[in-house]
C-alpha cells in the first residue's frame, strides 16, 4: 500500500471520529453506571431498539461469559426495554431517537461511547440478536481469550456472523422472554461460504449462509457481509467503519493468515431468524433505517411466503464451539 | 536436607503467595525476587502477606524484562540468599510466580534425595537445538545486544545488522562452550557454589551480560564446566508455541496435567481456580512415583502449532486465507473429474457410483446450474445448485464441496459445455484426477436431431473450449493427475481405459470392473463427422473415424489434419 493510500486512510478514520464527536450530542444518558467501571474491564457496546423480549438472555449470556459492563444506546424503544435496563446494576444507558441510518447505523454512537469508555478495555460489539462463541467458551471465562490475546500482542479478534434458524417456518415456535433462543434457532448453514479480500481494507468480505441462498440467489453479491470483528483491545484513535465489519487503522483488520496458517477465531451465532422477525420486518420496512434501504427484509417480505422456512436437509445442527470447530467455521489458532 | 524454592515474580500476587505457602508447607524454604517494575506499595503489602512464615525471605530486587540480563542477577542474588541461609537446601529449584507444583511436595523432595548430586538443567548446544525465535541461534553468543526486543526493536534489529555487516565478533571467555536450554532448573548446591563463587564470575558475567536471552545460556552453559552430573532437561513442564511465548494452562487442563506427573507446570492462568484448588490441595493423593512424561502435553501444543503455522488444507475461512500458492494444497482430499465420460455411456454416473461406491455427480459447473447427486437442489455444507452464487465465487463453491464431504470420494462430470471459469484450479490441484476424452462432446451433437448449421456452429465452438481446456492440462502448471484420450483411442480399449482409472480410486486396487457401463450406439458417427468436415469444420479433437461402417477406428496417434482442396 502506498503512502498516499496510507494517508487517505488515515484522514478517513480522523472523519469518522469527528463524525463520532459530533454524534454524541444525539446521546442522552438514562442512567450513567460509567464511574464504576475498573481498569481492566471488559465491556459490551450495543444498540438497540424494541428488544425487551431479547434483552434478558443477552444480559444473562455474556454477563455468564465474564463481561463486566454493558453500554448500551437505545434508539426509542417503546416497549419497556430502556425501563429495564436501567435498572440493571452493571449497565450504563443512552437515549435518542435520532436516525439510526445517519448515525451510519449505530457506528457513530458507538464509536463515540467507545472513544469515551473504552480506551485501553477489552470491547465487545454486538447486537441484542448475536451471541459471541470462541474456543474454549464452555470451559474458559472471555477474560482467559482476553488475557491470551494479551499475551500473545493480538489487538483484534474475528468472529463471523453465523445465521442461525429453526426447522420449520421461523413463525412456527414462539420465543418468549428470557428463553435461549438457540433452542428454537439451532441450525446453521456449515459450508457455503464465499470469502473474497477487500483490498483497501484489508479486511475479508463473506459472504453466504441462509440469507444469501433464500433472498439473494439471483443477485448474491449484494447478500449481506457476515465478516465481523467485534472484539478489539481498544484505543481512543480507533474507529469502526462500517458496522464491525471493517476497522480502522487498517492493520486491525490482519484478522487472517495469509501464508497457510490459522489464527483463531470465532462465531456471532445471529439468532435473527425468530418468531418475533415477522414484526421486525415490518416495523423496518416501515422505518426505512436499516442497510441498503431494508434489502433484507424487503427480499424477505417480497419472498413468497410470509413464514419462510430456512432449513433444508443439509442443515446442521448446533452443538457447541467444536462442533464450529471442526466444520472449519472458527478456529482454535495455536491456543490451546 | 531439602529442595529451596526459588521464585521470580512479578504480577499475580495472590498466586505466588497461595503457591509459597504451599512450598513451605511441604518443608521447603522459599526464596522470592519481586521484579523491581512492580510498585512500592504492592510489593510492601505483598512482603507484609508472607510476613508470618519464617522460611521465606525476599531477595534483592532487579528489574527484569523479556530477553535481558535483569533475571539472570535475580537468580544469582536469589540463589547467593538461598544458600547463605537454608544450609539444610541441597538442591535449589528455580520456579517462577505462575508455577504450579503438580505433584505433592514430599515427592518431590524424595526424587532429589535419590539424585543428591544430579543438577536437573536443560542445556544443549546451539548447533543442536531447532527452537530459537527470530533466527538468533549462534548469534546470540557472538553478537552485542545492548538494545531492548520489545521495546526497542527497530535498534535492536538495526544493531544486529550493523555488526553482521562489520563483522564484528565477541570474544567468547576461555573455556566456555555455549549451551542453551530452559530458563527453569534445579541445581546442586554445589553446583551453584561453584559458578557463584568462580573467580572468574566476572569476567563471564560480563560476557552474558550482552548475550542475548542470557536466562537461557548463562547456567546452563557455565553448570556444563562444574557439574558432576548433568541431567539434560527440565523439571518443569513447560511448552512454548511458535512465537517462543509460553502456552498457558487453564481449568479445562486439569485431566491432562494429573496424568502427566510432572513435578511443577508452567504457565498457569492466574484465574483458574479449579487448578489451584486441585493442585494445591493438601490431601492431594500422590500419583505413584512415576517417572514425568509429558507426551500427551507435548502432543496436543504441538498440534496448535501446527494449526498455527500450517492449517487446515483446502480449508478457507475467516481466519484462514492464503495467498495464492501459500494454501498446503488447494483442496481438502482426492476427488475425479470426468471429461466426455458421461457422452459416450448411458447412466455413467449411476455405474460410477455402483463401481466404486463414491459420490457422484453430474456437470457441477453446467450453465444452468449445478447438477449434484440426484439432481439435488441443495448438497452437503446446505450448497445451493443455483448459477449466479455457484459462479460469484466458483473456487469456494468446488473447494467448500471437497471440504464438507470430508471422508468421502467426489466425482464430477466436466465438458466444454459448462462453465469454464475452474479450468486453471482443476489443472493445477495435486487432489484432481482428471480423465479425458477428447472430442466425446460431438456424440451428444451426432445424437441431436437438429438443424445442422446449428450443430456444426456448436461443435466449432465446444471444440475451441475443449482445445483451450486441454492446453491448460497440458502446460507445465498442471499438477493434476490427468490423463487424456482421444475418443478414437478411447474406443480401441474402453474396458482397460476405465480399469486404470477406476483403479487409482482408493481402496480398489487389483479389482475388476464387474460389469462394464452401456455405450451408446455409434452406428453413423463418422459419416457425422465427415458432415461436419463437408460442412468446413474439422473436428480433430476426436482422432480419426472411418466415415463408413461401425467406429473401428485405425490406431492412429492424434494429428491434426490440415485442410485440404481437392
Amino acid at each position: 500500500m502506498g503512502a498516499v493510500q496510507s494517508y487517505r486512510l488515515r484522514l478517513q478514520r480522523k472523519r469518522w471520529r469527528i463524525r463520532a464527536f459530533r454524534k454524541r450530542r444525539d446521546l442522552t444518558p438514562v442512567v450513567q453506571r460509567t464511574g464504576s467501571i475498573r481498569g481492566s474491564d471488559i465491556l459490551v457496546f450495543s444498540t438497540f431498539r424494541n428488544e425487551i423480549i431479547r434483552l434478558p438472555y443477552f444480559l444473562k449470556y455474556y454477563r455468564d461469559m465474564g463481561v463486566n459492563h454493558f453500554l448500551m444506546v437505545d434508539n426509542g424503544s417503546d416497549d419497556g426495554g430502556r425501563e429495564y435496563l436501567a435498572e440493571q446494576p452493571d449497565v450504563s444507558l443512552w437515549g435518542t431517537n435520532a436516525s439510526y441510518k445517519r448515525a451510519r447505523f449505530g457506528v457513530d454512537w458507538l464509536n463515540w461511547l467507545q472513544l469515551k469508555y473504552a480506551h485501553g478495555h477489552w470491547a465487545l460489539v454486538v447486537d441484542p440478536d448475536e451471541l459471541f462463541v470462541y474456543p474454549f467458551c464452555d470451559t474458559r471465562p472471555i477474560r482467559a481469550l482476553t488475557d491470551w490475546l494479551d499475551a500473545s500482542s493480538i489487538k483484534s479478534f474475528s468472529a463471523m456472523l453465523l445465521d442461525m434458524y429453526p426447522k420449520g417456518g421461523i413463525a412456527d415456535v414462539p420465543y418468549s422472554r428470557g428463553q435461549d433462543p438457540l433452542e428454537i434457532a439451532s441450525w446453521f448453514d456449515a459450508g457455503n461460504y464465499s470469502i473474497y479480500r477487500n483490498h483497501k481494507y484489508g479486511n475479508l468480505w463473506i459472504q453466504g449462509g441462509p440469507r444469501m441462498r433464500a433472498f439473494f440467489a439471483d443477485d448474491p453479491a449484494r447478500a449481506p457481509a457476515l465478516n465481523k470483528i467485534p472484539l478489539v483491545k481498544w484505543d481512543r484513535q480507533y474507529a469502526y467503519v462500517s458496522s464491525t465489519h471493517t476497522l480502522l487503522p487498517r492493520g486491525l483488520n490482519q484478522v487472517y493468515d495469509e501464508w497457510g496458517g490459522e489464527k483463531a477465531s470465532g462465531i456471532l451465532l445471529h439468532t435473527k431468524f425468530l418468531s418475533t422477525f415477522g414484526d421486525k420486518a415490518r416495523e423496518e420496512i416501515g422505518r426505512g433505517q436499516h442497510y441498503a434501504a431494508s434489502r433484507e427484509y424487503l427480499a424477505y417480505a417480497e419472498g413468497v411466503t410470509e413464514n419462510p422456512d430456512l432449513w433444508c436437509k443439509w442443515s446442521e445442527k448446533y452443538i457447541n464451539w467444536r462442533q464450529l470447530e471442526i466444520l472449519g467455521l472458527m478456529s482454535k489458532g495455536n491456543w490451546a | 536436607m531439602t529442595v529451596g524454592i526459588l521464585l521470580l515474580v512479578h504480577n499475580a500476587f495472590g498466586r505466588a503467595e497461595q503457591v509459597a505457602r504451599h512450598w513451605v508447607k511441604g518443608g521447603c524454604p522459599v526464596v522470592i525476587h519481586v521484579d523491581k517494575k512492580v510498585p512500592r506499595e504492592t510489593y510492601d503489602r505483598f512482603v507484609l502477606a508472607l510476613k508470618d512464615l519464617d522460611t521465606v525471605l525476599f531477595c534483592k530486587r532487579h528489574r527484569c524484562e523479556w530477553g535481558t540480563w535483569g533475571i539472570v542477577a535475580a537468580s544469582q542474588s536469589g540463589a547467593s540468599l538461598m544458600l547463605d541461609r537454608f544450609a539444610e537446601v541441597r538442591h535449589v529449584y528455580l520456579a517462577s510466580g505462575s508455577c504450579l507444583p503438580l505433584r505433592p511436595v514430599r515427592e518431590l523432595r524424595s526424587y532429589l534425595d535419590a539424585r543428591p548430586q544430579t543438577d536437573f538443567i536443560e542445556s544443549a548446544t546451539t548447533a543442536d537445538v531447532p527452537w530459537t525465535v527470530g533466527g538468533l541461534d549462534a548469534e546470540r553468543f557472538v553478537l552485542r545486544f545492548p538494545f531492548s526486543w520489545k521495546r526497542q526493536r527497530f535498534l535492536f534489529d538495526t544493531y544486529v545488522e550493523i555488526q553482521r555487516k562489520l563483522r564484528l565478533k565477541r570474544r567468547i571467555p576461555e573455556g566456555v562452550v555455549p549451551h542453551m536450554g530452559s530458563q527453569w532448573w534445579c541445581l546442586t548446591r554445589n553446583t551453584l557454589t561453584a559458578i557463584l563463587k568462580d573467580p572468574l564470575r566476572r569476567e563471564y558475567d560480563a560476557y552474558f551480560r550482552r548475550v542475548w536471552i542470557p536466562d537461557e545460556s548463562y547456567f546452563q552453559t557455565l553448570a556444563r564446566l562444574y557439574s558432576p552430573q548433568i541431567e539434560s532437561r527440565s523439571l518443569t513442564l513447560s511448552k512454548f508455541d511458535f512465537q517462543g511465548k509460553p502456552h498457558i494452562f487453564y481449568d479445562d487442563h486439569l485431566q491432562l496435567l494429573r496424568r502427566s506427573d510432572c513435578f511443577v507446570a508452567r504457565k498457569i492462568w492466574p484465574h483458574a481456580d479449579r487448578l489451584y484448588e486441585a493442585f494445591l490441595d493438601p490431601s492431594e493423593q500422590a500419583m505413584k512415583g512415576a517417572e514425568p512424561n509429558p507426551g500427551k502435553i507435548d502432543r496436543i501444543f504441538a498440534k496448535a502449532v501446527e494449526r498455527r503455522t500450517r492449517g487446515r488444507t483446502g480449508l478457507y475461512m475467516q481466519s484462514r486465507l492464503p495467498h495464492e500458492g501459500w494454501e498446503n494444497g488447494f483442496s481438502s482430499a482426492p476427488y475425479s473429474v470426468f471429461e466426455g465420460f458421461a457422452d459416450l455411456y448411458e447412466g455413467f454416473e449411476d455405474w460410477l457410483a455402483r463401481e466404486t461406491g463414491t459420490r457422484v455427480h453430474g456437470h457441477l459447473f453446467a450453465k444452468d446450474g449445478a447438477e449434484f447427486e440426484g439432481r439435488q437442489a441443495t448438497f452437503a455444507g446446505a450448497l445451493t445448485d443455483g448459477v449466479k452464487i455457484r459462479d460469484y465465487n466458483a473456487r469456494r463453491f468446488l473447494t467448500s464441496l471437497i471440504w464438507n464431504t470430508r471422508g468421502e470420494r467426489q466425482c464430477f462430470q466436466f465438458g466444454p459445455a459448462d462453465s469454464q471459469i475452474i479450468t486453471w484450479d482443476l489443472a493445477k490441484d495435486p487432489n484432481a484426477q482428471i480423465s479425458v476424452i477428447s472430442g466425446a462432446w460431438a456424440v451428444p451433437l451426432f445424437l441431436a436431431n437438429e438443424d445442422f448449421a446449428l450443430l456444426r456452429a456448436e461443435a466449432a465452438a465446444l471444440q475451441k473450449i475443449e482445445s483451450e481446456h486441454l492446453d491448460a492440462l497440458r502446460s507445465p502448471h498442471a499438477k493434476a493427475r490427468i490423463r487424456i484420450w482421444t475418443m478414437a483411442e478411447f474406443l480401441e480399449a474402453p474396458a482397460e481405459a476405465l480399469q486404470t482409472v477406476i483403479d487409482e480410486f482408493p481402496g480398489s486396487t487389483g479389482r475388476k470392473l464387474t460389469e462394464m457401463p452401456r455405450m451408446v450406439d455409434l452406428t453413423g458417427f463418422g459419416r457425422f463427422l465427415q458432415n461436419l468436415k463437408n460442412q468446413g469444420m474439422d473436428p480433430y479433437l476426436m482422432g480419426d473415424f472411418p466415415v463408413e461402417g461401425a467406429p473401428r477406428p485405425a490406431a492412429t496417434p492424434l494429428r491434426r489434419k490440415r485442410y485440404m482442396i481437392r
